[in-house]
């Protein structure tokens, strides 16, 4: 609507009521992240756009984080709320080294940040967290949270703004559902492959989803990443 | 739309076109009927499918049958999908500040048995689509599948196979569509209409 | 033959407003109307107007159609962008084209211009901006290149250069530092193209190909698709599955058969008329 006074909205009755200001510290930054859980690997992605509204803050910010050389986190939603959840899990890792001279293990990692995220109960971080890596036996893990700490391995998940349209792909192809052949285990190139897919997908109809892709992949080898273009519109 | 829930998608294939809905009919959370289509035949080669409020789905299917049929009788020919199209799109676009709840999807062969699909939105938008249309409650996780799963020039019985797989890992994914599904494949000579297995909860 | 259809007075129908305001009441969410974020652009050149528009159309955070057109037919020396609710774009500027066509039909005249942003205009101002279509109209007439931006209140404004949509302001940067008077064709068609794609880039609510239509006083191109900077990504695999993959309840198959009816015409002896 147009105005006579620039930076005034169009008012067409005088207010007098008393005006309440709510205190909103919660921005939603788009995104989209995934993980699953193979035999001896484990596959974390997620693309790098960082949005609000209808604008693209960056192409490039990371959603995944190295934790140790088993565990990476992945986290969308507030993007400060997940900045400051991971620095607090590295901090709590690094503790954890000193006092017991030694690594976390990915379910001790996975059972603490269910507690860190409980703690903030009345006052949550906005963040979808999925936790990816292998645990004790070497076998791939995936856990995934809601923004107050209820949590549950599982063996693939897709968060954030494009996961209603991943998910339900993931469940056919990763999970064989609603197939009458026989499930069989995939290989880490399968998983590439059905990842870069969904991305592809997803992104071609997920506004927010879009600009790069970054997989973490983990095996007992360690963590490589890789680097793959979306599309940037 | 959310008060009934439904989901309905079409897809085209190699000379061929899908259209395929869920059959729950719910009151918010609570189901009450596992027998509720959503597709309704307006001729030989084309069909609609009603995805929203479940008062307006049954209005709106008699009130095309009817325009359809009036339609038929004043021009003495079928009713071409895209013709079609143009009557849903007026229809609804006339109560533009009191819509249906509906957001329609067209599917169907036109007299050179091209496949044709297009959905609207409740004012009447148009949307024509080469590949495939998706509408309902479940239009996010139906837009994921297709996007993943659709690829030109599927045969008929391809076309089924992707279509149906696409419809029943969306709606299981959606708790306000589901409970049975019932695929129609339109092909130059045949209309093949199958009811799926699929999850009731 | 008659209808037996309720014959409609024309405009709008209002019917279902009291059970829609209490079904919102009871807290039914309203469905989503299909919108169209949009980058829209227009600006004058040497020889007349180059009109220019992304093809995204989007419902939410979701793209409804990839790749929908959105420079609309209003008569043959005028076009006309659409950003906004995109069945009121739509049906706001076929209404208006029809009426053009009649005014062509009973005044035997090309129309100008400003009578398509009047008709425009008095649409939109008659229905208080309820009708969200904001738009970007060219065209060329005796009077020469004309341009403007209607917006869905039915305010006007005739410039040179002309930006519209969620991606307005990407673009007017664009025109803002290198638009200037008298351009070629050329640099003109290239100008409108870099604004949209700063719009496609920059703005969520605009993507896909850039559409360009460019209107002189002798013809009209419409270059549908002029770049596509945002082809798909090629899929790593292919995701068709083996026969019987879905479990089948029942299978009904309708046979269609043409029925051709073949009228054989008699011969019998010419009716006498001596």
């Amino acid at each position: 609507m147009l105005s006579t006074y620039p930076g005034q909205p169009a008012v067409d009755h005088p207010v007098s009521a008393p005006i309440e200001h709510r205190f909103d510290p919660y921005v939603d930054n788009g995104g989209t992240l995934l993980s699953i859980a193979g035999d001896e690997f484990c596959v974390v992605a997620a693309d790098t756009r960082q949005s609000e509204g209808y604008l693209i803050n960056s192409r490039y910010v990371p959603k995944s984080v190295k934790l140790s050389d088993k565990t990476v986190i992945s986290m969308g939603g507030c993007y400060a709320d997940c900045l400051t959840l991971t620095k607090r899990i590295q901090q709590s890792m690094e503790w954890y080294h000193h006092a017991h001279g030694k690594t976390m293990s990915t379910a001790a990692v996975a059972q603490m940040l269910s507690i860190m995220l409980y703690q903030k109960r009345f006052f949550p971080f906005y963040s979808w967290c999925i936790l990816g890596g292998l645990d004790e036996e070497g076998k791939g893990a995936v856990y995934t949270y809601d923004p107050v700490g209820s949590y549950e391995r599982e063996s693939c998940r897709c968060a954030g703004s494009a996961s209603s349209l991943i998910q339900p792909f993931l469940d056919n192809q990763i999970s064989f559902k609603n197939q009458e052949t026989q499930r069989r285990n995939l290989s880490l190139e399968q998983v590439l492959r059905i990842t870069k897919d969904s991305f592809t997908s997803a992104t071609e109809r997920d506004i927010y989803t879009g600009d790069y892709l970054e997989i973490f992949v983990i095996t007992k080898n360690g963590v490589q990443v890789q680097k793959m273009d979306l599309k940037k519109d | 739309m959310a008060y009934n829930g439904g989901a309905v998608v079409a897809m085209t294939g190699k000379n061929c076109v899908a259209i395929a809905c869920d059959k729950r009919l719910g009151v918010q959370a609570m189901t009450v009927s596992m027998e509720f289509k959503k597709t309704f035949q307006i001729a030989p080669k084309l069909f609609i499918g009603l995805p929203g409020l479940a008062t307006d789905v049954q209005t709106l299917a008699e009130k095309f049958r009817f325009k359809a049929n009036m339609y038929k009788l004043k021009e003495e020919r079928e009713l071409e999908p895209r013709t079609f199209a143009h009557l849903v799109s007026s229809t609804l676009y006339e109560r533009r500040f009191s819509p249906w709840y509906v957001e329609p999807v067209i599917a169907g062969l036109d007299k050179e048995n091209r496949p044709f699909i297009a959905s609207a939105d409740l004012i009447g938008c148009l949307d024509f689509a080469e590949d495939f249309s998706v509408s309902g409650t479940t239009s996010n996780q139906l837009f994921g599948m297709c996007e993943s799963l659709w690829e030109p020039d599927l045969e008929p019985e391809e076309l089924f196979e992707t279509i149906s797989q696409a419809l029943m890992n969306a709606v299981d994914r959606d708790c306000l569509s589901g409970w049975g599904a019932e695929v129609i494949v339109i092909t130059p000579d045949k209309v093949i209409t199958r009811t799926l297995k699929s999850r009731q909860d | 033959m008659t209808s037996r259809l309720p014959q409609t007075k024309g405009g709008f129908n209002f019917d279902n407003y009291v059970r829609n305001a209490a079904l919102e009441g009871r807290g039914l969410a309203v469905p989503k109307a299909t919108k169209t974020g949009t980058t829209i652009v227009g600006l004058i050149y040497k020889d007349g107007i180059v009109l220019g528009a992304d093809t995204r159309a989007t419902s939410g955070p979701i793209v409804a159609d990839k790749n929908c057109e959105k420079i609309h037919y209003l008569a043959p020396n005028m076009y006309c962008c659409g950003a906004g609710t995109a069945a009121d774009t739509e049906m706001t500027t076929s209404l208006i084209s029809s009426q053009l066509e009649l005014h062509r039909l009973s005044t035997g005249r090309q129309a100008r211009v400003d009578t398509a942003m009047t008709l425009l205009k008095q649409m939109l101002f008659k229905h208080q901006g309820h009708i969200g279509a904001a738009l970007v109209l060219g065209g060329v007439d005796i009077k020469g290149p004309h341009l403007y931006t209607i917006a869905p209140h039915g305010s006007t404004d005739k410039l040179p250069y002309v930006t519209m949509g969620s991606g307005s302001l990407a673009a007017m940067s664009v025109f803002e530092s290198r638009y200037k008077p008298g351009l070629s064709r050329e640099e003109g068609i290239e100008l409108v193209k870099d604004a949209i794609e700063a719009g496609i880039f920059n703005d969520l609510g605009s993507g896909s190909n850039v559409d360009v239509t460019v209107i002189t006083s002798e013809r009209v191109e419409t270059l549908r698709n002029y770049a596509r900077p945002n082809e798909r990504g090629i899929k790593e695999a292919s995701y068709k599955y083996p026969p019987g993959t879905t479990k089948v309840l029942k299978t009904s198959i309708r046979d269609l058969m043409d029925i051709s009816e073949t009228v054989k015409v008699a011969t019998t002896e010419a009716m006498d008329i001596s």
